[in-house]
């Protein structure tokens, strides 16, 4: 079979997971819903596997293909086709995509056992592949829209999947609104592209867009900037950013699958896959950069101060995908993608310790209340290590490699790109710090009590149910979490799924040692042969060298954590008194919800309750209601004529006739 | 004697029944009018029968009088049951189908 | 000699419209009547049209005369009340019957019929005649003449339909009228029984 008939597949497969799951959902069983859908991905990360192949079976210029399945709109001048596009990009990015999906829903078969909705859960993760890989494998923009939609939808769903938690659907709604804003965005580059150059096919749109467009004219930076809106809106990058800690209200695997490694990469292929253009529009791509800087330094800083374990790794899920969004602007296409993978692989890996570690503590979140965890639960303690040590980019971890890449790329490209490297490195010692402030926190020590519990008992410590984020009382009906929760030591799918991330996340990196082998860059590069950009590579020798500042930063910042929050664990109280300012700046956020709130929100709600109370009033209502009362005193006054006397009709008779006779003999005359 | 004279008075009958309708209240009366109306066409037809030269005027009267006889007796019924279910005879009362 | 019995039929004529109009007894309306229809026969034979005079003698003024006087005798003629409950009718009327009467004349006298002031061509006789005229009813207008046969018999059907007498428990059924059977001797307009209105019709 074709490279593109797999794709079909490929597409096909969690769709159909997907409708069985969910329209048998009171026949199966959950043991077999939770099969059916992880199978689904499992096998949709075969085929992709068999697109790979059959790709890797043709010459690297040849290496892409479009396949349309029927035309949908061909009329007025526009054609839409129901088409994927298959080239080395989408391939990895499938590749990418199904891999963790099935590493994550054999995750969820264990870790959400217990819930009432586990047939949902399941419908819902399956929709969320297909509509992820539909975004991916998109032949055209509208198809691509299409999937960026879906995608949101399926967040929402999914973010609200408690739906009984009143914090859970406000934070879904906020997903939501955000997601369309950059929408909007898109919908608009979309409507730009095809009246500039006639299509929204990738073929025709990439190919014609060098001899449309100038390099640098206003209309190629609109849709850049326009482009940009989305991809900041779906990889959550400022101003954009303030629905990602938000949506950590919904389930772990949730949070690990389309908020780690899948949905906020959007942005990042988006701009990969729209390069031509953005090399046409340098302006935009250096403002793209520098979002992509300014939101890695932010969000570092935040998550430092943060202590809801799942809001931190948040935090750093937005500062690294800062890393791939600056990497991709700037040129570094394969780079940027090389971190996307690492980092869907330890973050995935992250958040799924984390989600064994609240299970243990009975859904609670807050770190000021956990430690010694390494002493109750060695698997999944390891796993977080070894999350934390790719993460933080500890020499020979895939992060290293990934990570390092981009920042050798930003120097060799020079200019003012060098500040871009500088920042990536402050910003990996950042990182470094926060990472290992968890670990640090949650791992060593005199076990709390949750964890005593476990240690003594070997069973789960159960509290009463309790909303973790504002403390409400709840019960474990459904759309509440389930009464049971479970652990990575104790659900073998889910020691499975850890075990294999931390594989990946451990030695994903060596397929490209500068160097030694160039397996990814080798395969990816000549998706981006059309770009000057791409040509830029960093010698060797400065590579090693960004690769040992790298180690340096990293091992320093392990170092800085240890000393601060193991060896002198009364210094970061010191630093919050004295640093009071800067430390309630990073614990607030930076203060982008209350601005948000007061620039956007208060501004529409009041031309919300403008329009209803005092336009839908007394306009809208005024017409319809002035109508009516006109039109019935109209038939008032008619109804006169009729008063039911014979002679007063004989009357209107014979004058209407008189009065016709009238007016023909003054006409004839 | 020109025809003039007959049209003339031809449009001074009608012009009485109609004043006659419009004044009188009695059913009965108002008939009386309606007929003092069809006569007056009756009168014109023939007038303009007598004009042309041909005879179909005069047949157009004779059906014209047909007509009014039909009308007189459905009429003259209507009244007899108003009259039956003792109803005022007033057109001024019988004023229900009104808006 | 024509001239002289034009006129003198042309009084009576209006004399006789004159009296249906105002006269306050429907008896003397009636009366008033025959002698319109009677001079107006006077004036169909000055037109030389025989037939329809005759007809309208027999017709009209022997028919339809009968009919309305045994429905005046029947009815009764009752005298109206003084009190015009439509404004501006006293006074409309008059004017409007004035200004038709203008109208209609002037529409025939002012234009440019030009035959009106002439004697008009010259007739056969025979003209009018009852031959002539069964003539035109049989070949030419049969079926004007068929149908309005059909319409005298529907005219027929549906009086006696109407005048029907019903009985009393029949009569409440039929809907329109919510006031009891009164003894048949209340016949005076004192005694009005307003007539309860049907359904909705009041605004």
């Amino acid at each position: 079979m074709s490279a593109t008939a797999w794709a079909w597949l490929v597409l096909l497969l969690p769709l159909l997971g997907s409708l069985a799951v969910a329209l048998g959902f009171r026949a199966i069983p959950a043991r077999v819903a939770g099969i059916v859908g992880a199978a689904a991905v499992g096998l949709s990360f075969l085929c992709a596997l068999a697109v790979l192949i059959n790709l890797l079976g043709e010459d690297a210029e040849a290496r892409h293909h479009a396949s349309s399945l029927w035309t949908y709109a061909g009329a007025a001048g526009l054609h839409i086709e129901l088409g994927i596009y298959v080239d080395q990009l989408s391939a990895f990015m499938i590749l990418v995509v199904t891999g963790v999906s099935a590493l994550i829903h054999l995750y969820s078969f264990g870790y959400m056992r217990s819930d009432e909705g586990y047939h949902r859960f399941f419908s819902y993760l399956n929709f969320f592949v297909f509509s992820m890989l539909l975004l991916v494998l998109a032949g055209n923009f509208v198809l691509l829209i299409v999937g960026w939609a879906f995608v949101g939808f399926a967040s929402y769903a999914l973010i609200s999947f408690w739906y009984r938690r009143t914090t859970a659907t406000k934070a879904g709604m906020k997903a939501f609104v955000i997601n369309v804003v950059g929408d909007i965005g898109l919908v608009l580059a979309a409507f730009l592209i095809v009246r500039e150059l006639g299509s929204f096919d990738y073929g025709t749109v990439f190919a014609q867009a060098p001899a449309v467009f100038d390099r640098g004219g206003w209309t190629v930076t609109a849709i850049c900037l326009l482009l940009l809106v989305g991809a900041f809106a779906k990889s959550a990058q400022i101003p954009f950013h303030t629905w990602l800690p938000d949506a950590m209200e919904g389930p772990t695997p949730v949070s690990s699958l389309i908020h780690a490694a899948t949905m906020v990469t959007a942005g990042v292929y988006l701009i990969a896959r729209t390069h031509t253009l953005f090399y046409l529009a340098p302006t935009a791509a250096d403002i793209a950069g520098f979002v992509g800087l300014a939101t890695l330094l932010v969000a570092g800083t935040i998550a430092i101060a943060q202590t809801d374990l799942k809001r931190a790794i948040a935090y750093s899920t937005m500062s690294q995908i800062g890393y791939m969004i600056m990497g991709v602007a700037i040129g570094a296409y394969a780079q940027g993608l090389f971190h996307l993978m690492t980092h869907a692989f330890f973050k995935a890996l992250l958040f799924m310790t984390a989600g064994s570690i609240i299970s243990a503590m009975a859904n609670i979140q807050d770190i000021d209340r956990m430690s010694g965890f390494w002493r109750a639960m060695r698997f999944t303690s390891i796993c977080l290590v070894i999350g934390g040590l790719a993460l933080a980019a500890f020499p020979l971890t895939s992060g290293f490699f990934s990570k390092d890449s981009i920042l050798a790329y930003a120097e060799a490209r020079g200019g003012i790109y060098t500040w871009m490297a500088i920042g990536g490195y402050v910003g990996a010692f950042l990182t470094a710090i926060y990472t290992f402030r968890l670990v640090f926190r949650v791992l060593p020590g005199k076990p709390c009590e949750e964890a005593q519990h476990l240690i003594e008992t070997g069973e789960l410590y159960h509290g009463p149910p309790v909303n973790p984020a504002n403390g409400e009382a709840e019960d474990t009906e459904v759309g509440f979490p389930g009464a049971h929760h479970h652990i990575a030591e104790q659900s073998w799918p889910m020691a499975v799924a850890m075990g294999a991330l931390a594989v990946g996340a451990l030695f994903a990196g060596l397929i490209q040692v500068p160097g030694v082998d160039n397996v990814l860059f080798g395969f990816l590069d000549p998706a981006f042969a059309d770009s000057p950009l791409a040509e830029i590579h960093p010698a060797v020798g400065a590579e090693w060298r960004g690769l040992a500042i790298g180690a340096v930063i990293s091992v320093a910042g392990i170092g800085l954590a240890w000393y601060l929050w193991v060896a002198r664990p009364e210094l970061p109280r010191l630093f919050r008194e004295r640093l009071r300012l800067a430390y309630l700046l990073c614990l607030n956020k930076w203060y982008f919800d209350e601005a948000i709130e007061l620039l956007v929100v208060r501004p529409a709600l009041a031309i919300g309750r403008f329009a209803n109370g005092t336009f839908e009033r007394l306009v809208v209502d005024g017409i319809v209601s002035g109508t009516k009362e006109a039109v019935g005193d109209a038939g008032g006054v008619v109804r006169f004529v009729q008063s039911g006397f014979l002679r007063s009709y004989a009357l209107l008779l014979i004058a209407g006739f008189a009065g016709l006779a009238l007016y023909f003999l003054l006409r004839a005359t | 004697m020109t025809i003039e004279w007959y049209i003339v008075l031809s449009s001074l009958l009608f012009a009485t029944g109609a004043m006659g309708i419009l004044m009188r209240r009695s059913p009965i009366v108002i008939l009386l009018c309606l007929e003092l109306m069809l006569n007056a066409g009756n009168l014109a037809l023939v007038a303009f029968s007598r004009m042309v030269g041909n005879q179909q005027g005069q047949v157009f009267a004779l059906v014209v009088m047909v007509v009014a006889a039909c009308e007189v007796v459905v009429g003259l019924g209507l009244i007899v049951a108003i009259f039956r279910r003792k109803l005022p005879l007033d057109v001024d009362e019988l004023r229900e189908l009104r808006g | 000699m024509e001239a002289v019995l034009f006129f003198v039929a042309a009084i009576g004529a209006l004399g006789g419209a004159i009296g249906v109009i105002a006269m306050r007894n429907p008896f003397y309306g009636v009366l008033a009547l025959i002698v319109h229809l009677f001079s107006l026969a006077v004036l169909f034979l000055l037109l030389t049209a025989a037939f329809v005079a005759a007809a309208q003698v027999v017709v009209y003024a022997g028919a339809v005369m009968v009919l309305y006087v045994f429905v005046v005798a029947y009815v009764g003629g009752g005298t109206e009340s003084a009190w015009e409950p439509i404004p501006g009718q006293r006074f409309l009327a008059p004017l409007l019957g004035a200004a038709l009467f203008v109208e209609l004349s002037v529409a025939v006298l002012a234009s440019s019929l030009l035959a009106l002031g002439q004697d008009g061509p010259h007739i056969n006789p025979g003209f009018g005649d009852p031959a002539a005229i069964g003539y035109l009813l049989l070949e030419k207008f049969l079926i004007p003449f068929e149908a309005s046969s059909m319409l005298l018999m529907l005219a027929a059907v549906g009086a006696i339909v109407l005048a029907a007498r019903r009985e009393p428990s029949e009569r409440v059924g039929s809907g329109s009228s919510e006031h009891s059977s009164e003894a048949p001797a209340e016949r005076s307009e004192d005694s009005l029984p307003t007539p309860a209105p049907a359904g909705g019709a009041q605004s």
